[in-house]
């Protein structure tokens, strides 16, 4: 295989060392690593637990992890033009707020609700922008300020109480509305036996990408996480689509709220805190398993899904619920040690 | 207390002329991945003696630096300290031999949120074992001397000031007497007035004839040729990796602006007869059509305002030592640092360009002097890399349509003969000379009215040169205005039809064809001096 190619662009060979198929098999392995050692695990699960292999535990495992894939989306987009949105979690959390207190407390439809959840994810993004564009300050520090920030906001919605139907509200009265049942379905719905949210995640990753790695837009969004000198003298306004980022990854958060909301059914303060560890986890993740080197949509959706396999095959292999997060720790470590350790070694 | 007895020994007093150099290079090269750089250099640097080295950018003037100051460990030949072998595995043994160097960055030689008095004794801090705690007296009391031996005239209660509080020339004269307090054999001044003004540039000017009464060996490295003629005993113009002048006091400025701006004459012949005969004997004699008219802009601050008119259908070429102004006349035309004052037309319309977008939208096009920091996006293919700026022109619905990316791609392979393996190569695959067709390229997708290229031959091989210039040729001939700016004399002249000279901000000649002849070019630089 080496020779037929040296000998096809004699150029080239003399440029590049030749490679051994040793280290060609090397070279594979860190660059799919993550995929190998997902897949052995999966097997192993697969073979050894005969409830992992049932269909109905991997759409759940699906739907579990549909949130969390969602705001890793957002991330991924942020993390393209050369920042990162540690917002998403706060974003999302504030979407379960606003959706129960517009169906719960002013009686609203559901899709009045969807629509208020995604301008407020929108508005999220836009004093994000606000803060890392106009303002200059760096986009994890500005995100870090948001996230309190929001997180805050909705406490003091809801005078820091979580919103059930029925509840007797501030001023004594009893709440007027309920999570309507359409709402409700965006969870715990099917499509031909398919989870709506699962639906949804598919549906968004395919829009990402075509978006991301399709359109100018998503080549702008890139050159500028690349080099954002050169992109400003290529004649790119790289302000604009830095706001463009972090308004696109609000409202990607925003409908990570709306799932979560229909999920729990009741508007819980403490919703959307643990999304943004595993969102931030899961676009880093993305970044090495497919051997990209950067942030991109596939490599999100598919670490999200590798996360949830290794995550639910340790709960059924009877790992008690509590060690998730060293579990999931420990998978975005490895992960990064496959993307910056070994593939560095790889270039030296 | 240092671990070698040469790091210990101070300076000589008043040197014989028979002493031994306190440095020497003999035979020094080094080559970047089979791109030589450095060849063969071998220079002596007498104790007590100030040698001036020029080149322009490229040329090996930091890798050079690099060597002496054991940041390039890898470089052929020999280096002698004291006329015996020395081995500057690390910048650590550089300076343990007595090899001082002070880079041209001062940000990154002082230590913010330490005192003056920390920084200055900031090497012994770093390096010395033993007593882990710091003695704020003994710290003070050494760096009182250190200031009282330099004549520093700083007050303990500067000394004891955070470093940030200090000017720009204090901390450059701070980072100056922390290398002298070492007492080095040799050092190595890297642009040490770019940030000065000239008052506060006397203060290091003094400090320089200091060192020469105390014996110590200095290497000056700047650009500035009136400091040079006022300070250095000798110079030595480095050019294409090699020294090809060496002159003692006085010097002779225009064989030295000639050894480090033009060609070397062996170059020279070597060079295609039409390439170097083809454009001055060329068509251009100013009467195009005026494209750009610039009325009373400054090109640097605080100098006079300049008035320059480009034309259509030639290639203006402007000629000057870094710091002239030509880069910001490049990146004020491209709206990417916009003129502070005057009036700019192009095509008798006004034209005030505030970002690269709005320049570009009037069909001026830059190709940058820095490739890799204002170009290319690393990891990119070379299609994905010209199409670029123009995105927009190759998408349907915002999709990106990547069969006329590609083709767009290969357009640029074909028309500049870049050497690649095909349009999806990366542009990290591909040699300086081909990066740079690659950046010129990208701004041929749609045709300019105007092209602006800044140092377009920087680290670019002579064939790819000429493939780059008879490119701007045949731009200029199907009516553009194209404006090459360069420090090098004979890049210039092979591809203007109009040569100016700027200096300091200000146009000192603007000529055509048979005026703007090689030897008058250069005495005018010289002149503006």
């Amino acid at each position: 295989m080496t020779t037929t190619q040296s000998t096809e662009v004699p150029t080239k060979a003399a440029l590049v060392p030749a490679t051994s198929p040793a280290l060609r098999i090397q070279s594979a392995v860190i660059k799919y690593g993550f995929i190998f050692v997902t897949v052995t695990l999966f097997a192993y699960f697969a073979l050894s637990e005969p409830s992992f292999r049932d269909s109905a535990t991997l759409l759940d495992t699906l739907r579990y992890v549909s949130v969390a894939a969602i705001l890793g989306l957002g991330v991924t987009l942020t993390m393209a033009v050369g920042g990162i949105d540690m917002s998403v979690g706060a974003v999302a959390g504030l979407g379960v707020t606003v959706a129960a207190k517009t169906m719960v407390s002013y009686n609203q439809v559901g899709l009045v609700a969807i629509l208020a959840v995604i301008a407020a994810g929108a508005l999220a993004g836009l004093l994000n922008a606000l803060l890392i564009v106009v303002l200059k300050i760096p986009d994890m520090l500005a995100t870090l300020g948001t996230m309190f920030v929001i997180q805050g906001t909705k406490l003091v919605l809801v005078d820091g109480q979580s919103i059930t139907p029925g509840m007797t509200q501030a001023d004594g009265s009893t709440a007027p509305g309920k999570f309507t049942e359409g709402f409700l379905r965006i969870d715990r719905g099917t499509v031909l036996g398919v989870p709506v949210s699962v639906l949804i995640f598919g549906a968004l990753t395919v829009v990402a990408w075509v978006f991301l790695a399709r359109t100018r837009w998503g080549r702008v969004l890139y050159a500028i996480g690349a080099n954002p000198e050169a992109s400003r003298l290529a004649g790119i306004r790289v302000g604009a689509y830095r706001a463009l980022a972090y308004v696109l990854s609000g409202v990607l958060a925003s409908i990570g709220g709306l799932i979560l909301a229909s999920r729990i059914g009741q508007g819980d303060v403490s919703a959307g805190t643990s999304q943004l560890l595993e969102a931030v986890a899961v676009a880093l993740v993305g970044t090495s398993v497919l051997g990209r080197g950067r942030p991109n949509v596939w490599g999100t959706a598919l670490g999200a899904v590798l996360i949830g396999i290794i995550t639910t095959g340790l709960t059924i292999k009877g790992l008690p619920y509590y060690t998730q997060d060293v579990v999931e720790g420990a998978v975005l470590i490895l992960a990064l040690i496959f993307s910056f350790t070994l593939s560095k070694r790889r270039t030296a | 207390m240092s671990p070698t007895d040469t790091g210990t020994r101070g300076p000589a007093a008043p040197v014989p002329a028979t002493a031994p150099a306190a440095v020497s290079l003999r035979g020094v090269g080094m080559a970047f991945g089979g791109k030589t750089v450095l060849e063969s250099v071998s220079l002596d640097i007498a104790p007590g003696s100030v040698v001036a080295l020029l080149g322009a950018n490229g040329a090996g003037k930091s890798t050079l630096i690099k060597i002496l100051s054991g940041v390039h460990t890898d470089h052929s030949g020999q280096v002698e300290v004291n006329g015996g072998p020395a081995a500057l595995r690390s910048p650590l043994a550089a300076r343990q031999l007595g090899i001082q160097t002070v880079h041209q960055r001062i940000g990154e030689g002082i230590v913010p949120g330490l005192t003056v008095a920390e920084n200055l004794v900031f090497e012994e801090l770093a390096q010395r074992r033993g007593n882990p705690f710091l003695d704020g007296r003994r710290l003070l009391a050494r760096a009182r001397e250190i200031q009282s031996a330099l004549d520093l005239g700083w007050s303990d209660q500067v000394l004891k000031r955070d470093v940030t509080e200090l000017g720009i020339s204090d901390r450059q004269l701070l980072i100056l007497a922390r290398a002298l307090a070492t007492s080095p054999r040799l050092l190595v001044l890297d642009e040490p007035t770019s940030a000065l003004s000239a008052a506060e540039a006397e203060r290091l000017f003094a400090l320089v004839e200091r060192m020469r009464g105390d014996g110590i060996a200095v290497l000056y490295v700047s650009h500035r040729l009136g400091e040079i003629d006022a300070l250095a005993d000798r110079l030595v113009v480095l050019r294409d990796g090699r020294l090809t002048e060496d002159q003692s006091k006085p010097f002779d400025w225009d064989r030295a602006l000639r050894a480090m701006l033009a060609q070397a004459q062996g170059a020279q012949t070597a060079r295609p007869t039409d390439a170097k005969q083809s454009p001055l004997s060329g068509s251009g004699s100013g009467s195009g059509e005026t494209a750009v008219s610039l009325k009373g802009v400054p090109l640097l601050p605080g100098r006079t305002p300049q008035d320059l008119d480009l034309r259509a259908g030639e290639v203006t070429g402007v000629v000057g030592l870094l710091g002239a102004g030509k880069t910001e006349l490049a990146r004020g035309l491209f709206g990417a640092e916009p003129f502070a004052t005057g009036t700019v037309e192009l095509d008798g319309r006004p034209y005030t360009p505030r970002r690269p977008a709005d320049a570009i939208r009037r069909g001026v096009h830059l190709v940058p002097e820095d490739r890799h920091a204002d170009a290319l996006v690393p990891g990119w293919s070379l299609a994905q890399n010209v199409s670029l700026p123009f995105l927009r022109a190759l998408s349907t619905a915002g999709l990106v349509n990547r069969r006329r990316e590609n083709a767009l791609g290969r357009g640029t392979i074909e028309q500049l003969g870049v050497v690649a393996r095909d349009e999806h190569s990366t542009v990290e695959e591909l040699s300086g000379g081909n990066q740079q067709k690659v950046v010129v390229g990208r701004w041929l997708a749609e045709k300019p009215r105007v092209l602006i290229l800044d140092e377009p031959f920087r680290g670019v091989d002579i064939g790819a040169r000429r493939d780059i210039g008879r490119r701007a040729r045949a731009l200029a001939a199907e009516g553009a205005a194209v404006l090459v700016l360069s420090a090098d004399v004979d890049e210039v002249l092979e591809v203007a039809d109009r040569v100016v000279v700027l200096a300091a901000g200000e146009i000192h000649l603007d000529a055509y064809g048979e005026d703007a002849e090689r030897d008058r070019v250069i005495r005018t630089i010289s002149a503006s001096v």
